[in-house]
C-alpha cells in the first residue's frame, strides 16, 4: 500500500517534470496527455484508497528520515485517514477537470506546456501537503503551493498587475508563514516532536503548560500561531489583501488554486490539528470572530465589483469566512464539508467566468457583458447551479453545508459566537445579492457587450487570437471547457446530499477530535431526520428566506429597475465608496508597510552604514591612519599587488618547507 | 594514503597554480584546461575526506603532524572533525565552478586570474584543517592576499576604495587574534596546539579578553554588524568568481574561528557574551534585511542578504543548543552554495549588459528563459523556501531560537518576510515584467558552460534541500562533543 501512497503525489510530479523540462519535446498535446495521465493516476489511485480506508485501513508512517537533531527525528511520511482521502478526492477530481478545461482554456497561449506543468506541480504539492503526518512536510507543501501559486498569479509575466500580484500574495503569506513557522517552533520546543501522532498524544501534557518567557498558555499560543499561517493561505482579514489580487492569473488557476483546493489548505490544517484547538476556547474565539468579519465584509465588497472574477474572488473569501467560522464553532467536520462543495460550485462558478471571458474575447467587466445566456446556454446553466449553490438554496449542495455552519455557530459557545451567528445571517443576504447580481449582469438583460466592444480592454488582453472585438457573436466555449463544466456541476447539486453520512455517520472517525464541552454538532445530529428533512425544515427558517429576499433585491436591481443601482450608488456616497476602496486597505498597506519597510530601509543605509558606521567609524580612523602612514609611505614602493605577490610566495616557501617534511616521511 | 589527503586537498590546488603561472596567459586554452583539471584534481582528492569520515567519532580524523618551527613548537598539525570536514569540500567544489565561470569571461591574464584563485583555494583548506593556532594564523592571513589580488587586478572602477577598506578592517581585527594567539602559547606552556588550548583552565576576565580578541577578528570577517559594511563595497569591486568565493567561502572563515576557537577556549566568556552576540546576529537579520531591500545595485542587495544570512549563522551558534549550532552550520553550507549562485546568476548578466544595476533591467525572461528560471530557483532558496537548501539552516535555527527563547525566534523569523520581500522584489523588477530596454531585448540565453555551473548549484542545493540528512548526520558527534565541552566551565 506504501507504494500505491507514494505513487498518489509522485504520479502528478513526474508530469510536472515531463511537461516542465521536456515540453518542447513532448509538443503541446504531449504535454497536456503525461500530466493529465498523472493526475488521472492519482484520482484513481485516491478512489482506490477511499475504499481501502472504507474498509478500516488506516495508514500512519514514514518515507524516509529527513533530517535528524537535537533529539528532533524529521521524517516525510503519510498519513491516511478519512480526513486526508477526503481532501485527495476533492483536490484531485477538481484537479483533473481543471486540466482538462486548461486545453481549451489556454488553447492559444505560448506557455502552454508551462502551465501545464506548473498546475501539476501545483497538485503535487497540494497532495504532499493533506497526506503529511508530520509538521515538516505540512510546511513544505503550504510553502510549495504558495510558490505555484506565485509562478502562476504571475504567469504572464509581462503585465505589470501580474507581477505586482504574485508578489503581494507571495508576500502577505509570508505573514501568515511566519506565525505558522513560530507555532511549529513552539511545539517542537515544548512536544519535542513534529509528528502529529506523538504531539497530539502529549496534548493534555501541553495543555497545562505555560510559555516561559512569555507567560502565555502554551496551547493558546501555538493554536493562534498556527492560525496566523492559515489566515495568510485561507485569505481571512487582514491577511486577505492578496487573494483578489490573485485573479491577473489565468482563470483555470483561480479556479483550482484559489477557490477550491489551495485557499482551502487553513482550514484543513486547523481541522487537522483539531486535538490542540479543542483545548483553548481562546484560540477558538480567535478564530470565529476573524471568520466572521471576512464571511460578511467580504461578501459586501462582491455586491460592488464589476470584475466578474473578482465578484467571485470576494464570493471565495465569503466563504472562506464561512469555514472559518465553523472552525471556530468546533464544527471541523462541517468545515471540511463546506470545503469540499464549495470545491465543486466554486470550480463551477471561476470555470463558468473563465468560458464567459473566452466569449468576450477577454474582457472581465461585467458592464460590458449582458444577456449572454441565449449565446452560451450551457455555461449560463452549469453557473446558475453554481450562484444557487453559493446563495446556499436548496436543493443545491451549498445549502446544506452553508445552513450546517450557520446552525453550529448558532450553537457555538465561545465568546464571539454571538456576532459570528450575526454576520452569518447578514451575509447569507449579501451572498444571495452578489450571486444572483453576477447572474443577471452577465447572462440577463441588454446585450451591452456591442456598443462598449471598441474601447474594451479586457485583463487577458495579452493576446487577441480569438478575432476582433465585436466583430463576431459570442459563441458557447468548445467541449474541453464545457465539459468540466458539466462534470463539476453535478456534485455542486449533489455533494450536498452526503450530509447525513459526512457530518453524522461516522465519516471522519478518529481524525478530528471535539472536546466534550462544545456540544453543538452532537445537538445537530440529534435533529437531523434527512436529507428532505432538513430541507423541508431549511425553508422554514430564517436563512432561507435571507437568500430569497438577496436573490429578489438582485432580481429587482438588475432586470426590473436597471437604473436603480447607479441612484443607490450616488446616493450612499461614502458608503459606495468604502465598499470600492475595499476598506482602504491596498492603500493602507501599500502606504504603511511597504513604504515603511522602503523608508526605514533607507534611514537605516543613508544614517546607519553610510554615515554613522563608514562616515564616522571606518572613514574617520582611516583618515586618522592615513595621516601616519603618510610618513611609512615614504619608505615604500606603493604596489600592492607586488608586496602580495612576495607574501604569497613567502608564506609558500615556508609551508613548502612543512609540506615536504610530511611528504618525506610518508615517502 | 589516508594520511596525506589533508595534504593533498591544500598542496594539489596551490602546486598547481605554479605551472599555469609558467605557461601564462597567451597560451589560454591550456591555461584554462589545465586550471580546470588541477581544480577537480583539488576536488576529487577531497571526496575521500566524506566517503572515510567516521560519523562516530568526535575527535580529530586524517590527522598529520610533523614539526614545523621547532623554536616556537608550531606544528604543522592538520586534522578535521565534522565540524570542518563539509567545508573543505565545499570550497573544493567552489573552486571548480569558478574555473569553469571564468571559462571565457576573464580575457586579461587569464593564467594570473586562475593560479589566484587555485592558490586560495588551497589556503582556504588550510585554514580549516590546521589545528596548530600559528599554522591556522598564516592560512588564515595568506587567504587575503589571492584575494586582494582578485579584487585589485580584476576588479571594478572603484576597487582601491574597496581594498582600502577591506584591509583596514581585516588588519584590525587579525592583529588582537596574533595577540590572542600568543597568550595562549604562552599560557598554555608554549603550545600552539589549538586542541591543548581547548583543555587550558583560564580565568574570567583573560578569557573576557580574548574572546573580544577572537570577536574582532572573526565579526569583520564573517562580517556582523557593525563591521560589515567593507563586504558590499567588495563585492560589487570583484570579479564574480571573486564574489563567489568571498561569499561561499570566504565568509565561513569568521564563523568556522567562531566554533574552533572562542567556544571552546574560552567558553566561559561566550556564555557571559552571548546576548550581546545573539544581539548582534539580530541586528545583522533585521536592520540589514531592511537595508538590503533598498539597494538598487543587485550584487549589493545580494551581499546585505549574505550578511543577514549569516547573522543566523552566528545566533545558531551562540543559543547553544544543538539543533542550532547545527542548523548554522548547515546554513554556512547552504549559504556556500546559494550566495554563489546568485552571485554567477549576477554574474551571467553583467556579461552580457556591464551593468548591475537594477534599474537597467526588467523583462529578462522574454529573452533569457532557461537563465530566469534557474536565477528564480535560486531566489527562491535565497528566500528559505522549504526543498531548497536555503530552508534547512533557516528552519533548524528558528526552531532552536524559539527553544531557546521565544522572543529570539521571533525576530529571527522575521527573515521570513523580510528575505521574500528583498530578493523576490528584486526578481519582479529584473527578471519579470515586458522587455524593458533594447539591451534586455538582445541578451542572449544563457550556453552550455553557464548551464552547467548553475544547474551544478541547483542540484546542490535541491538535493540538500530535499535530503539534509547525511549533511546534519556527520556533524553529530562533534558538535555533540562541542556542546558537552562548552557546557563545563574552565574556570
Amino acid at each position: 500500500m506504501k507504494t500505491l501512497y507514494l505513487l498518489v503525489p509522485l504520479a502528478p510530479l513526474a508530469g510536472a517534470i515531463l511537461a516542465g523540462f521536456f515540453g518542447k519535446l513532448l509538443g503541446r498535446t504531449g504535454s497536456h496527455v503525461v500530466t493529465i495521465l498523472g493526475v488521472a493516476i492519482s484520482f484513481v489511485l485516491s478512489v482506490l484508497i477511499y475504499q481501502d480506508v472504507q474498509a478500516g485501513h488506516l495508514f500512519n508512517g514514514a518515507v524516509y528520515t529527513w533530517m535528524e537533531s537535537g533529539g528532533l527525528k524529521l521524517q516525510v511520511g503519510f498519513l491516511i485517514d478519512p480526513l486526508t482521502v477526503t481532501m485527495m478526492l476533492v483536490v484531485n477530481f477538481v484537479s483533473l477537470m481543471v486540466h482538462v478545461y486548461t486545453i481549451g482554456y489556454m488553447a492559444e497561449d505560448p506557455g502552454y506546456q508551462r502551465f501545464f506543468s506548473y498546475i501539476s506541480l501545483f497538485t503535487f504539492s497540494m497532495l504532499m501537503l493533506v497526506m503529511s503526518n508530520n509538521f515538516v512536510q505540512l510546511f513544505f507543501g503550504w510553502e510549495a503551493v504558495g510558490l505555484v501559486s506565485y509562478l502562476l498569479i504571475g504567469f504572464w509575466y509581462t503585465r505589470p498587475t501580474a507581477i505586482y500580484a504574485n508578489l503581494k500574495a507571495f508576500l502577505v503569506n509570508r505573514v501568515g508563514d511566519f506565525g505558522f513557522l513560530l507555532g511549529i517552533g513552539l511545539i517542537a520546543a515544548y512536544a519535542g516532536s513534529l509528528d502529529y501522532a506523538e504531539v497530539f498524544a502529549k496534548r493534555n501534557e501541553l495543555a497545562t503548560l505555560t510559555e516561559a518567557v512569555t507567560g502565555w498558555p502554551l496551547i493558546t499560543a501555538v493554536c493562534i500561531c498556527l492560525f496566523i499561517g492559515a489566515m495568510g493561505k485561507s485569505a481571512q482579514f487582514p491577511l486577505h489583501v492578496w487573494l483578489p489580487d490573485s485573479m491577473e492569473g489565468p482563470t483555470p488557476i483561480s479556479a483550482l488554486i484559489h477557490a477550491a483546493t489551495m485557499v482551502t489548505a487553513g482550514i484543513f490544517m486547523v481541522s487537522r490539528m483539531s486535538p490542540l484547538f479543542e483545548l483553548s476556547d481562546t484560540a477558538l474565539s480567535f478564530v470565529i470572530v476573524i471568520g466572521a468579519i471576512t464571511t460578511l465584509f467580504m461578501a459586501l465588497i462582491a455586491i460592488v465589483q464589476t470584475d466578474i472574477k473578482r465578484v467571485v474572488a470576494y464570493s471565495t473569501l465569503s466563504q472562506l469566512g464561512y469555514m472559518t467560522m465553523a472552525l471556530g464553532a468546533s464544527a471541523y467536520s462541517v468545515a471540511i464539508f463546506h470545503l469540499m462543495t464549495h470545491a465543486f460550485f466554486k470550480a463551477v462558478l471561476f470555470l463558468g467566468a473563465g468560458s464567459v471571458i473566452i466569449a468576450m474575447h477577454h474582457e472581465q467587466d461585467m458592464r460590458r457583458m449582458g444577456g449572454l445566456r441565449k449565446y452560451l446556454p450551457i455555461t449560463y446553466a452549469t453557473m446558475l447551479i453554481g450562484a444557487f449553490a453559493n446563495a446556499g438554496l436548496p436543493p443545491f449542495a451549498g445549502f446544506f453545508s452553508k445552513d450546517s455552519i450557520i446552525e453550529a455557530v448558532h450553537l457555538a459557545k465561545v465568546p464571539g459566537a454571538g456576532f459570528a451567528y450575526f454576520c452569518a445571517l447578514a451575509a447569507v443576504f449579501v451572498g444571495g445579492l452578489y450571486s444572483f447580481r453576477l447572474i443577471f449582469f452577465t447572462f440577463h438583460g441588454k446585450e451591452r457587450f456591442r456598443e462598449a466592444a471598441h474601447d474594451a480592454h479586457g485583463h487577458d488582453a495579452h493576446h487577441d487570437d480569438h478575432g476582433h472585438h465585436g466583430s463576431a457573436e459570442p459563441h458557447e466555449s468548445p467541449k474541453v471547457v464545457t465539459v468540466p463544466l458539466i462534470l463539476l456541476s453535478i456534485p455542486a447539486i449533489a455533494s450536498g446530499w452526503l450530509i447525513g453520512t459526512m457530518l453524522y455517520g461516522n465519516w471522519f472517525g478518529g481524525a478530528i477530535t471535539i472536546a466534550d464541552a462544545h456540544k453543538g454538532l452532537a445537538t445537530m445530529a440529534h435533529e437531523f431526520h434527512g436529507v428532505l428533512g432538513m430541507m423541508m425544515h431549511g425553508v422554514t427558517t430564517l436563512p432561507f428566506w435571507l437568500a430569497i429576499s438577496g436573490a429578489a433585491t438582485a432580481w429587482y436591481l438588475y432586470i426590473v429597475r436597471p437604473d436603480l443601482p447607479a441612484v443607490i450608488k450616488k446616493k450612499s456616497g461614502v458608503l459606495a465608496t468604502i465598499l470600492e476602496e475595499k476598506y482602504g486597505f491596498d492603500r493602507f498597506n501599500d502606504w504603511f508597510f511597504a513604504g515603511g519597510a522602503r523608508l526605514i530601509g533607507r534611514g537605516l543605509w543613508k544614517g546607519g552604514d553610510q554615515v554613522l558606521i563608514d562616515g564616522v567609524m571606518v572613514n574617520g580612523s582611516a583618515s586618522v591612519i592615513g595621516g601616519t602612514a603618510g610618513l611609512v609611505r615614504l619608505i615604500q614602493s606603493g604596489r600592492i599587488y607586488r608586496y602580495a605577490f612576495s607574501m604569497v610566495f613567502g608564506v609558500l616557501a615556508l609551508l613548502t618547507f612543512a609540506w615536504w617534511s610530511v611528504f618525506s616521511r610518508i615517502l | 594514503m589516508n594520511a596525506s589527503l589533508l595534504s593533498l586537498a591544500i598542496w594539489v590546488p596551490i602546486l598547481g597554480a605554479v605551472p599555469i603561472f609558467w605557461i601564462g596567459s597567451e597560451r589560454r586554452t591550456l591555461v584554462r584546461w589545465l586550471s580546470l583539471a588541477v581544480a577537480v584534481a583539488g576536488f576529487l582528492v577531497t571526496i575521500p575526506l566524506y566517503t572515510g569520515f567516521d560519523a562516530a567519532q568526535s575527535g580529530m580524523q586524517f590527522v598529520e603532524q610533523a614539526p614545523w618551527i621547532t623554536r616556537f613548537n608550531a606544528q604543522y598539525l592538520l586534522g578535521v572533525d565534522g565540524i570542518s570536514m563539509p567545508f573543505i569540500l565545499l570550497n573544493s567544489f567552489i573552486t571548480v565552478l569558478v574555473v569553469l565561470a571564468g571559462w571565457e569571461v576573464i580575457e586579461d591574464k587569464q593564467a594570473q586570474y586562475m593560479g589566484a584563485f587555485l592558490i586560495m583555494s588551497g589556503l582556504m583548506n588550510g585554514i580549516f584543517s590546521a589545528l596548530d593556532g600559528l599554522l591556522f594564523y598564516v592560512f588564515f592571513e595568506a587567504s587575503l592576499i589571492p584575494m586582494y589580488i582578485i579584487i585589485g587586478a580584476w576588479g571594478g572602477p572603484n576597487r582601491v576604495y574597496a581594498a582600502f577598506k577591506f584591509f583596514l578592517y581585516t588588519l584590525l581585527g587579525s592583529l588582537l587574534m596574533l595577540v590572542a594567539l600568543i597568550w595562549l602559547f604562552l599560557e598554555s606552556g608554549g603550545s600552539f596546539n589549538i586542541l591543548d588550548w581547548h583543555q587550558l583552565p583560564i580565568g574570567i576576565k583573560p578569557q573576557i579578553l580574548i574572546f573580544i580578541a577572537f570577536l574582532v577578528s572573526f565579526a569583520v570577517k564573517v562580517p556582523m554588524w557593525p563591521v560589515h559594511t567593507w563586504l558590499p563595497d567588495a563585492h560589487v569591486e570583484a570579479p564574480t568568481g571573486g564574489s563567489v568565493v568571498l561569499a561561499a567561502i570566504a565568509l565561513k572563515l569568521g564563523a568556522y574561528g567562531f566554533v574552533r576557537f572562542s567556544l571552546p577556549i574560552v567558553p566561559d566568556a561566550s556564555h557571559y557574551m552571548a546576548p550581546f552576540i545573539i544581539a548582534l546576529s539580530l541586528i545583522a537579520v533585521i536592520y540589514i534585511g531592511f537595508v538590503a531591500l533598498v539597494q538598487t545595485d543587485m550584487k549589493k542587495l545580494i551581499a546585505y542578504s549574505s550578511i543577514s544570512h549569516m547573522g543566523f549563522v552566528t545566533l545558531g551558534f551562540f543559543i547553544f543548543n544543538q539543533i542550532g549550532v547545527e542548523g548554522a552550520l548547515v546554513q554556512m553550507i547552504s549559504h556556500g552554495f546559494v550566495s554563489a549562485a546568485m552571485f554567477l546568476c549576477v554574474g551571467v548578466m553583467y556579461d552580457r549588459m556591464h551593468s548591475r544595476m537594477i534599474a537597467d533591467y526588467g523583462g529578462v525572461v522574454n529573452t533569457m528563459p532557461k537563465f530566469a528560471a534557474l536565477f528564480v530557483f535560486f531566489a527562491m532558496a535565497n528566500s528559505g523556501l522549504p526543498a531548497t537548501s536555503g530552508f534547512v539552516g533557516e528552519f533548524m535555527v528558528i526552531l532552536g531560537a524559539i527553544k531557546f527563547n521565544f522572543w529570539v525566534g521571533f525576530a529571527a523569523a522575521t527573515t521570513l518576510i523580510l528575505g521574500a520581500a528583498y530578493t523576490l522584489w528584486m526578481v519582479k523588477r529584473v527578471v519579470f515584467g515586458d522587455v524593458a530596454n533594447a539591451h534586455v531585448a538582445e541578451l542572449k540565453d544563457i550556453g552550455g558552460r553557464e548551464f552547467l555551473v548553475l544547474g551544478l548549484l541547483a542540484a546542490c542545493v535541491l538535493a540538500m534541500g530535499l535530503y539534509p540528512f547525511p549533511f546534519t548526520e556527520v556533524m553529530h558527534a562533534s558538535v555533540d562533543n562541542l556542546l558537552k565541552h562548552v557546557a563545563v566551565s574552565k574556570l
